[in-house]
This record gives structure tokens, C-alpha cells and sequence, in this order.
């Protein structure tokens, strides 16, 4: 075991962790921030993408200590400085871009991602990106919809097939 | 997993004598090995890091060759390589996906040299050399059939360097699941000579097409290997395609990639 910290949302957050504890491990675990999740504990479904270093990444496939030192942005510093909710989880909301709810935190990490890139992504853009992003309930159509809205785009046009 | 101990050097040097200790073994992005450690198919004592080694990164041109660091992400080569090698910007750009391009890099790819990896193929067709802490390897020196390499315990890939191609394209046959390639050619035509790597297809790992390779270099066109076939022979059977399908995608994804080469 040996110390590490980070700053994660903003704060400063410290912890132990062995050599094999993973980041998203680390987060739930030792940090107390379950909104990040693990569907499938083997890289393919992006439930528990975060970024470190302003960058989106699997957290079940990186190591805690990799992130030592790191800036680290889970879900639960997405909100608003007042509580409510930010552009795109509000876009999630108004566009019902979940059912369950179990992708949504790794949807909206990938999501806030992609248009810190990509402002004014393209539909197809939108499904691109989201290719390590699996979701079991809503058939993706009005996930991509809420990422447009939350992009300032008209969605009027994007209906679900 | 089990546990080990995870270190981070800053420099080659470091981490050389780092991975000279007992069951030590590298870790770049971890997008391969990680998984492999969960499913304990790898028990490495040490991880030595090459996240934080900043003279392994970075991808530079220079007289018509490109070099890329060891430890370059995928993402990184998917936006520093477009304007110089295009053909291995899209390559890179089409890795998995967004998460796993942000970590995975070109040194642990090309290290595990996975069957159905996509770097092997650029490699193989545009020839060039990999660079490790101890010696220079050439392309063709390089892969010795799935999952190996010339490599020896505890050598790095420090730098890979490509000979940069008139034209190239990298044309990948997804299978949507694992988001690796069922089959992957990459087309590169050379000054003197057009040269085919393809991966996914054979038991052998990435392979050249050479017969592909004489036809295209006569006339590099689409219709110049119409006439040629591929033997399902050694090829990989799965559920997901069965030896003659992946011989039939073999040139067919060749044809397009010759069609698209930039
Ligand atoms: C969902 C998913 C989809 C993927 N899709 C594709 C795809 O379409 N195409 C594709 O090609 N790959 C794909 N990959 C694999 C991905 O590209 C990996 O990043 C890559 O194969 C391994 O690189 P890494 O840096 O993550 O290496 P690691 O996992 O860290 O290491 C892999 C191996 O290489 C060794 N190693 C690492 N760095 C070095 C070095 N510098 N020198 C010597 N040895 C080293 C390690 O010891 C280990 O044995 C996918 C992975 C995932 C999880
Ligand atoms: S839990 Fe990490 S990708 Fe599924
Ligand atoms: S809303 Fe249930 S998995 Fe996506």
C-alpha cells in the first residue's frame, strides 16, 4: 500500500492503494464517488469513463498510481457551481437520453469530451465517438439527440428510426 | 490481479534498469495488458511505466521519414501524423475508441503484436525500423508470428521510425464487438516499390502480400490484383468468419485500400 493524491472536481483527494488497485477502484472505493460505474470490467463498455488530465478514459482499465498526481473529473464535478444540472447532463434529461440510468456517467464524460474538441459535432460525429460507450436501454437515438441539443444544434430534424 | 509494484520513471535510462529486475515488464497504456493481468495471463512483479518518460512521445518528420516516440498514444498519432502520413493517421484514428486511443500507444501495440493489431500492418508495408534502448530491428525483422516478436526480456521500444510513402491507405474490416479488425490491409506505395501488410487474416500474425505487391507495383490500380487469389490456407476460422472469408476480405480490403491511398 502507499499514499497517492490527486485532485479530483477541483479538491484535493488522497488515499491508499496497492499497485493493482484500479483508478475506478480508487474513486469508488477510497474516495466515496460511486457515480462512476463498471459495466463491464473489461474495457469494452465505457461506463466508467473519466478524464485525467482533461483527457476521457477507461477507468477500470488504468491504474490508480497512474493517476497520482493527476487532475481527475468524474461525474460528480459535471453540475453547475450551484447544483443544477450542466448543459449536457440537462440535455440528457429534456431528451430522454436514459432509461436505467447505468451508461449515463460514462455517456456524459464521453460526451463533455467530445464537444471540448468538437463544438458543433455532426450526428455521425456524435455516434463515432461514442463507439466504446454501450448503452442496453435506449438505443442510442436520443442519446445522440441530447448531445446535439447540448451543442447548441436544432434537433427537431433527428428523429428516432 | 495480482498485486506489483508500479514504477514511473522519467527517462529511458531509469527505466531500463528498472526492467532489469525480476519479472519486470513495461506498461504503456495498459489497453492490452491490464486485461490480460485481470484475467491472470500476466503476473508482472514490476510495471515499469513509460507514461511519464517525455523523450518517448511525440511523433517529427523528418527527410521522408516519420518517427514516433514509444510511448505516443494513438490519439496523438491520429493528430500529429495527418498532414505527413495520412495513411497512418487514419490508422490510428480508427483504434477502438476514443478512451482506449487516449491511452493505448504505439510501443505496447506493436510489442504484443496482437494478430488482428492495426500498427503491425503500417509497419510491414511502409518498412522502417523499431528503435529499442539496446538496438535497431528492421520492419521485416521484426514480427515472428502472433503475439511475438524479436524482442528480447526487458527491451524497449524506445522509438519507431516509418519510411513515409508516396501514397498509403489503411482500410480495416471492423468487427463492431472487440473493435479490432477482422482483417486490416495497409497499401503502401514507395518511389520504387508497393509493399501490402495485412493483419487479422492469418495464424501467423501480420504478413506482406507479395504477390499483391508485384501486380500494384507495375500498375497501381484496383484492377491489377483482380486477377489474383488468396489461399484460405493458414488463415484464421472463429466465429466470427471462417478462413475463406477472411482470404476473400483480404483483397477486397486491399482493393479498396489501393483505391483510397492518398
Ligand atoms: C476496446 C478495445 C479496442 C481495441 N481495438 C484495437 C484495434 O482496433 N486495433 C488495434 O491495433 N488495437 C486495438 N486495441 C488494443 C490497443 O491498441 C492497445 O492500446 C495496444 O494493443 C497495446 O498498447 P498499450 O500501450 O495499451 O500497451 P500495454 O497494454 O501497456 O502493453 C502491451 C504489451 O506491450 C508491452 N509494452 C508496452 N510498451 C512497450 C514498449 N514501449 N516497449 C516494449 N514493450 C512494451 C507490455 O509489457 C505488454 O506486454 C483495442 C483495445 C481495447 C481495450
Ligand atoms: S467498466 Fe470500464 S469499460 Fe466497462
Ligand atoms: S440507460 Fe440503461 S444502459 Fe444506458
Amino acid at each position: 500500500m502507499s499514499k497517492i493524491s490527486m485532485t479530483v472536481n477541483g479538491k484535493p483527494a488522497s488515499g491508499e492503494a496497492e499497485g493493482r488497485t484500479l483508478l475506478v477502484e480508487f474513486l469508488r472505493g477510497e474516495l466515496g464517488l460511486t457515480g462512476t460505474h463498471v459495466g463491464c470490467d473489461t474495457s469494452q463498455c465505457g461506463a466508467c469513463v473519466v478524464h485525467v488530465n482533461g483527457e476521457a478514459v477507461k477507468a477500470c482499465t488504468m491504474f490508480a498510481g497512474e493517476a497520482d498526481g493527476a487532475e481527475v473529473t468524474t461525474i460528480e464535478g459535471m453540475a453547475n457551481p450551484d447544483g443544477s444540472l450542466n448543459a449536457i447532463q440537462q440535455a440528457f434529461q429534456d431528451h430522454h437520453g436514459l432509461q436505467c440510468g447505468f451508461c449515463t456517467p460514462g455517456m456524459v464524460m464521453s460526451a463533455a469530451a467530445l464537444l471540448k474538441d468538437n463544438p458543433k459535432p455532426s450526428e455521425a460525429e456524435v455516434r463515432d465517438y461514442l463507439e466504446g460507450n454501450i448503452c442496453r436501454c435506449t438505443g442510442y437515438h436520443n442519446i445522440v439527440k441530447a448531445i446535439m441539443a447540448a451543442s447548441g444544434q436544432d434537433v427537431t430534424a433527428i428523429a428516432a428510426e | 490481479m495480482y498485486d506489483f509494484e508500479l514504477v514511473k520513471p522519467k527517462s529511458v535510462d531509469e527505466a531500463v534498469s528498472a526492467l532489469a529486475a525480476e519479472d519486470a515488464q513495461p506498461l504503456g497504456g495498459g489497453q492490452t495488458l491490464i486485461p490480460t493481468m485481470k484475467q491472470r495471463l500476466a503476473a508482472p512483479a514490476v510495471l515499469v511505466s513509460t507514461h511519464d518518460i517525455d523523450g518517448m512521445k511525440g511523433v517529427s518528420t523528418d527527410g521522408g521519414v516519420m518517427t514516433v516516440g514509444g510511448a505516443t498514444t494513438h490519439g496523438t498519432v491520429a493528430k500529429e501524423a495527418a498532414s505527413a502520413f495520412p495513411g497512418l493517421a487514419g490508422l490510428a484514428a480508427k483504434i477502438g475508441d476514443p478512451a482506449v486511443r487516449n491511452r493505448g500507444t504505439i510501443g505496447g501495440s506493436l510489442a504484443n503484436n496482437d494478430p488482428a493489431a492495426c500498427y503491425p500492418a503500417a509497419l510491414l508495408a511502409a518498412g522502417g525500423t523499431v528503435v529499442t534502448n539496446a538496438r535497431e530491428i528492421a520492419a521485416d525483422d521484426f514480427f515472428e508470428g502472433m503475439f511475438t516478436t524479436a524482442l528480447e526480456e526487458g527491451e524497449l521500444i524506445t522509438v519507431v521510425k516509418f519510411n513515409i510513402p508516396e501514397k498509403s491507405n489503411y482500410q480495416k474490416f471492423e468487427q463492431p464487438a472487440s473493435r479490432f479488425p477482422l482483417v486490416g490491409v495497409f497499401v503502401a506505395k514507395h518511389s520504387d516499390e508497393v509493399r501490402v501488410g495485412v493483419t487479422g487474416a492469418s495464424e501467423d500474425g501480420v504478413f506482406r502480400w507479395t504477390e499483391a505487391e508485384q501486380a500494384l507495383s507495375s500498375n497501381f490500380s484496383a484492377e491489377a490484383i483482380s486477377g489474383l487469389t488468396v489461399s484460405a490456407d493458414g488463415m484464421i476460422g472463429d466465429l466470427h468468419g471462417t478462413p475463406d472469408y477472411r482470404a476473400h476480405l483480404v483483397k477486397v480490403m486491399t482493393g479498396r485500400a489501393v483505391s483510397a491511398a492518398e
